[in-house]
């Protein structure tokens, strides 16, 4: 391969060296288990055999009783998750970058890093540290809302029904805003300062300049980042499975498609792991992200003008 | 036009609002951590105020000391960690150079497939990992994890170091071959240097979801002497939930090494994130 000529060799294959190694990791333990975990959704173990029976795990989910029940509360809780990052955790994380974007602020690094520490923490410390800190054995909570007279308000919220999932729901968003609050922050700063002069001449300044010049030039970013933050909650488990354990509790109010996945695939208490309907919320959940991902591209990014300076 | 963008009533705006976000991120992580310091009693008495000659404490540490094998936790995340990461930097840039540098048939096909991964996470196929790591005799080994992290670090580390290797200098390239060096020498002595910033950013994107995640380790490998230091710290607490201490000396454990890194290279990670943008 020492010729300068690449172009004339027959085969190069010095291509081949260099897209091996990633190629066949990839291959073997990314792709191939995707299509094998959904070929084992069209499988039912009967007598220690796998027998083929095409749609009849997904109808089990979908409508058996003791089944889609909690299905359904999955999805649905799931769901919530997902509504809950999207008006809390995207519109905090724009508001802190527009105001670290602002020229000549200072100790702007300081307020990146200190804001973006949650976001390096495991879910275990997020998760059981918050249920700490929530804990209405540990007085950290009541004594806070205490201190400014708001005591009445608090309530022991991880372990309530219907407020478990929303505080969950906000312990996430607490700990990654620091992501669309750099990638937004990332994309403020490539806009030309000839644009944001060209804007004050005509004295558009302060929040109008925000709202008329900045924000249509981020929609792209705000998209990539929407589309982010779906696949990451329809395919959350740790921070649910660290605060709530397993069961999802309080009465499976913070089950989602994650930890139900988990307990059919592994079994919990009485109840014996099965690897084909595992398979088969596995499957549901990889359509879910797909068709998310597909929307995000096919809808959602081919209306977004793009801008090159 | 400065008088326009900096008003002080806007400064002071600004700098209230950010200064309420870091103390609303930063207290949570706080607590936990002074509070570890504590005895039992300062805990549930005052868990605001600082530790004082009276109420300081390493009681906690003690039992985690005696109790938990973190010292091996910390091995096992270590290795696990380091090893993925580097895989995940050398192959990926590898096929990146692949994908930026030579025309061939299929190059944007692959671009694509390899891209697949940013958007479907690899968790999906676990059912079908674990029979493969069954069937293969790498369950409760490290293996198994270093694999399948390489597998899910590979898609964003090649998609981004292709866009950064587009970047790299054609002729400087061509020197190199006219200067008669195989393609192999121009990959690792002149464009990989070239790309050093933006593998940092990849190795930072990399490490976290690595050292942070539960579900593999969980899963893959739970036996005692594979476990990682967030699944230890989570089966610990799991253990020793009602002694506070303990668990509050795990946490401020399992945080400090994740933070005095993050601290260390933070700033490189926001050059890098922004690095796209400042170019």
């Amino acid at each position: 391969m020492s010729t300068p000529q690449t172009e004339k060799h027959p085969v190069r294959w010095h291509i081949a060296v260099f897209l091996a190694p990633a190629v066949i990791v990839y291959t073997t333990i990314m792709i191939l288990p995707l299509f094998g975990t959904l070929q084992l959704s069209f499988f039912r173990q009967i007598d220690r055999e796998a027998v083929f029976v095409g749609l009849d795990n997904f109808r089990t989910l979908l409508l058996d009783p003791r089944w889609s029940a909690s299905f359904w509360n999955a999805l649905g809780n799931n769901m919530w998750f997902f509504v809950v990052h999207m008006l809390v955790q995207n519109p905090i994380g724009i508001l802190l970058a527009a105001i670290l974007s602002s020229p000549r602020l200072r100790l702007a690094a300081f307020y990146r890093t200190a804001i973006f520490i949650p976001t390096i923490l495991s879910f275990v410390i997020v998760g059981f540290g918050w249920k700490l800190i929530l804990s209405p054995i540990w007085g950290v909570a009541p004594s806070l809302l205490d201190a400014v007279g708001l005591k009445v308000l608090f309530a022991p919220w991880l372990g309530k029904e219907e407020y478990a999932l929303t505080t969950l729901s906000l312990i996430s968003v607490w700990q990654f805003v620091g992501i669309p609050m750099m990638l937004i922050y990332a994309a403020l700063l490539t806009i030309p300062d000839e644009i944001i002069e060209a804007a004050e001449c005509d004295g558009i300044t302060g929040m109008s300049q925000f709202w008329k010049v900045k924000l249509p030039l981020i929609l792209p970013s705000i998209g990539i980042i929407s589309v982010l933050t779906f696949v990451a909650n329809f395919n959350a488990f740790d921070l649910i499975y660290s605060a709530q354990g397993a069961l999802a509790g309080p009465n499976f109010a913070t089950d989602i498609l994650g930890t139900f996945l988990y307990r059919t695939f592994f079994g919990f208490q009485l109840q014996i792991g099965d690897p084909n309907m595992g398979s088969t919320i596995a499957s549901i959940m990889f359509l879910i992200i797909l068709a998310g991902v597909c929307f995000y591209l096919f809808v959602i990014q081919r209306r977004l003008r793009r801008y090159q300076f | 036009m400065a008088t326009t963008r900096h008003s002080p009533a806007r400064s002071v705006a600004a700098h209230a609002i950010l200064i309420a976000y870091t103390i609303i991120a930063l207290f949570p992580v706080l607590v936990i951590v002074v509070n570890s310091l504590k005895t039992r009693n300062a805990i549930f008495r005052s868990p605001l105020s600082l530790p004082d000659e009276e109420t300081f404490s390493l009681v906690g540490y003690q039992t985690v000391w005696a109790q938990g094998d973190f010292i091996l936790y910390f091995q096992n995340s270590l290795i696990v960690t380091v090893a993925s990461l580097a895989c995940v930097l050398l192959f990926g840039a590898m096929a990146a150079f692949a994908l930026s540098e030579y025309r061939f048939r299929g190059n944007t096909l692959m671009g694509l497939y390899l891209a697949l991964g940013i958007m479907i996470p690899i968790r999906l196929g676990t059912v079908a990992i674990l029979q493969l790591m069954v069937a293969s005799g790498l369950v409760n080994t490290l293996t198994a994890l270093i694999l399948v992290y390489t597998a899910q670090g590979l898609p964003l580390a090649v998609f981004i170091l292709t866009e950064f290797m587009q970047q790299v200098s054609k002729d400087l390239k061509d020197a190199g071959r006219i200067d008669g060096l195989s393609e192999y020498r121009i990959f690792f002595r002149l464009v990989l240097p070239l790309v050093r910033p933006a593998m940092a950013t990849v190795g930072v994107f990399t490490m976290i979801p690595i050292w942070n995640d539960l579900w593999f380790p969980l899963i893959l490998a739970p036996a005692e002497d594979t476990k990682t230091v967030t699944l230890g710290a989570q089966v610990f607490i799991g253990q020793f939930v009602t002694n506070w201490n303990a668990v509050l000396a795990a946490l401020s454990l399992a945080i400090l090494p994740v933070l005095v890194l993050y601290i260390a290279f933070s700033r490189q990670l926001i050059r890098g994130i922004t690095a796209g943008a400042v170019k």
